[in-house]
């Protein structure tokens, strides 16, 4: 997906308001924004703290600024900058993680977004953008050009082979049906996990219908309340540990109602993974089941 | 300005003993930087970051004194339901960036900088550190950046009053020789006493030679009150009522 990211900042950048900020990466991927605006994109080194002040800082004067990275030194390594500069003051900063989940397989645990969601949703300005699709992505960003404000963008180090774009509409805790079945059984899923839980329909819940949650927050619990409530089954997929992610996110949102929804949770496994392998390898040995 | 100056410190003293807060020795080392910045300096347009948010409270007594912030507000410091943090918020008035946590200031003044030069804006960035924060990573990595891309138009100024949290700078982390480090991280560097106005003044008026410009001003903490100048227990303390009483009259005393 990083490519189709970079073409489509491209595209909505047409004010030129658009800052891309990245910390030594991105080689191969982010040329095309560079030759189209060379004075807007600026690499900021091995330095990720002082790349994030400095995307607040930029924000600050009424710019939005995407700050492009792998998950962990955009999360973790300057988690106190996204919290005091960018997500207390509302500043419109979008951080991009590449490489969503295992996507990193073989660059070891120290590369592997797994515990990303956990700290991004627990700030309550944040909105989590987490396409499965081309189709989301590309929706997710006229939304968030549309409202720039706090947003963590988690998508897949590949590209997918989606074919023609569908205009669809997203919104906070919004839900996208992508197979139609059973009207009271879903399968949820957020995130680059789709053909995952394809698979798993495919074994184990034939008549579920799937659904997708590409857009989600702290704030959006109350509306996502109202969806739960429609379902007398639902069974998260995601590619994060169980603690603090999506399927923990959607049984908060129940938390102190009467809603008798059946929620469950399929994730990777909470461990830390010390063997490298492909994606489809680890996702096969720890992913969900 | 002496007036300002001491209706500056007289407030300092009384809220901090109302509020029975902490910080009073960090906010008395920059009352004259605050001061020539807000009443000579700054510009509508320009950009000021206090990166030692713990020394908040100098700031509000500064927007007071600029009728920026009520009396009311300005006493409302170290209440319930005040807007007035002991660490600086910026949902009050003429306050452009919380900060509190150290380390934050300087790369948000990076980046507000950098808009600036890249669009030929002619905004300046103001930015205040403590002498504590040059123990933060961020600092240097703000400093490599702000010099690599040569950002004129950021002003650093470091309140170097020798003593941070629990000691001396020099027995905590020693930064010295804190001039040659700036300068070979490509930064113009100039040595002010920081409680000399003047001095302050012309330190910042200079103009910037195509990289960003730090003023390392040599301050006390504690400034002109004898008993809490150069002592870090007055990092912590707030003055009883007697203490604050005799501080009250040394600077009746100072600027009489």
């Amino acid at each position: 997906m990083r490519k189709l990211l970079i073409k489509e900042l491209i595209k909505i950048n047409k004010n030129k308001k658009i800052y891309l900020i990245i910390n030594d990466l991105g080689f191969n991927v982010v040329e095309p924004f560079k030759k189209k605006f060379p004075d807007r994109i600026f690499n900021a080194g091995v330095s990720e703290q002082n790349m994030m002040g400095m995307a607040a800082g930029i924000a600050s004067e009424k710019c939005n600024v995407f700050v492009y990275s792998i998950a962990n030194f955009s999360t973790f390594r300057c988690a106190e900058q996204i919290r005091n500069d960018i997500d207390y003051h509302k500043l419109p900063v979008t951080i991009v993680s590449v490489g969503a989940g295992l996507g990193y397989g073989n660059l070891g645990y120290t590369h592997h977004a797994l515990q990303d969601y956990a700290l991004m949703r627990s700030f309550p300005n944040m909105l989590i953008l987490s396409p499965g699709n081309n189709n989301e992505l590309i929706s997710l960003l006229n939304f968030i050009n549309k409202n720039p404000q706090p947003s963590y963008l988690r998508i897949d180090k590949n590209e997918h082979k989606d074919t023609k774009f569908k205009k669809i509409t997203i919104t906070p805790g919004k839900i996208i049906k992508l197979i139609n079945g059973n009207k009271k059984k879903i399968i949820l899923t957020t995130g680059n996990v789709q053909s995952l839980a394809k698979k798993m329909m495919y074994k184990k819940y034939k008549n579920y219908s799937l659904y997708s949650m590409p857009m989600w927050s702290m704030k959006s619990k109350n509306k996502v309340k109202k969806m739960i409530k429609n379902f007398d089954e639902i069974i998260t997929i995601e590619n994060h540990f169980h603690d603090c992610g999506f399927g923990s996110w959607l049984k908060e949102c129940v938390n102190e109602t009467n809603i008798k929804t059946i929620i469950k949770s399929k994730y990777i496994k909470n461990n830390v993974i010390n063997e490298v392998g492909s994606e489809e390898y680890l996702l096969k040995k720890y992913g969900p089941k | 300005m002496n007036k300002i100056l001491k209706n500056i410190r007289v407030n300092i003293l009384n809220l901090t003993y109302k509020a029975k807060s902490s910080h009073i020795g960090s906010c008395l080392s920059i009352v004259e930087i605050l001061t020539i910045l807000y009443f000579k300096i700054l510009k509508k347009k320009d950009k000021f970051i206090l990166s030692k948010g713990h020394a908040a409270l100098a700031l509000y007594c500064i927007l007071f004194e600029k009728k920026i912030i009520s009396l009311k507000i300005l006493n409302s410091f170290g209440t319930n339901k005040t807007v007035l943090m002991n660490h600086l918020s910026h949902k009050v008035n003429g306050v452009q960036f919380s900060t509190g946590s150290l380390g934050h200031g300087l790369p948000v003044a990076v980046g507000k900088a950098l808009k600036f030069k890249v669009n030929k804006e002619s905004n300046k960035v103001f930015v205040l550190l403590s002498d504590g924060e040059m123990n933060e990573g961020t600092t240097w990595e703000s400093l490599l950046f702000a010099s690599h891309h040569k950002l004129d138009n950021l002003n650093i100024i470091i309140d170097y009053n020798k003593i941070q949290s629990m000691d001396f700078v020099k027995k905590v982390i020693n930064i010295e020789p804190l001039k040659s480090k700036l300068l070979s991280f490509g930064c113009d560097v100039i040595q002010v006493n920081g409680h000399n106005l003047l001095a302050l003044n012309k330190a910042l008026i200079k103009k910037n030679k195509n990289k960003p410009k730090v003023i390392i001003a040599n301050t006390v903490k504690g400034k002109g009150i004898s008993f809490m100048e150069n002592n870090n227990l007055w990092h912590y303390r707030n003055p009883n009522l007697q203490e604050l009483n005799i501080a009250l009259k040394e600077i009746e005393k100072k600027y009489a």
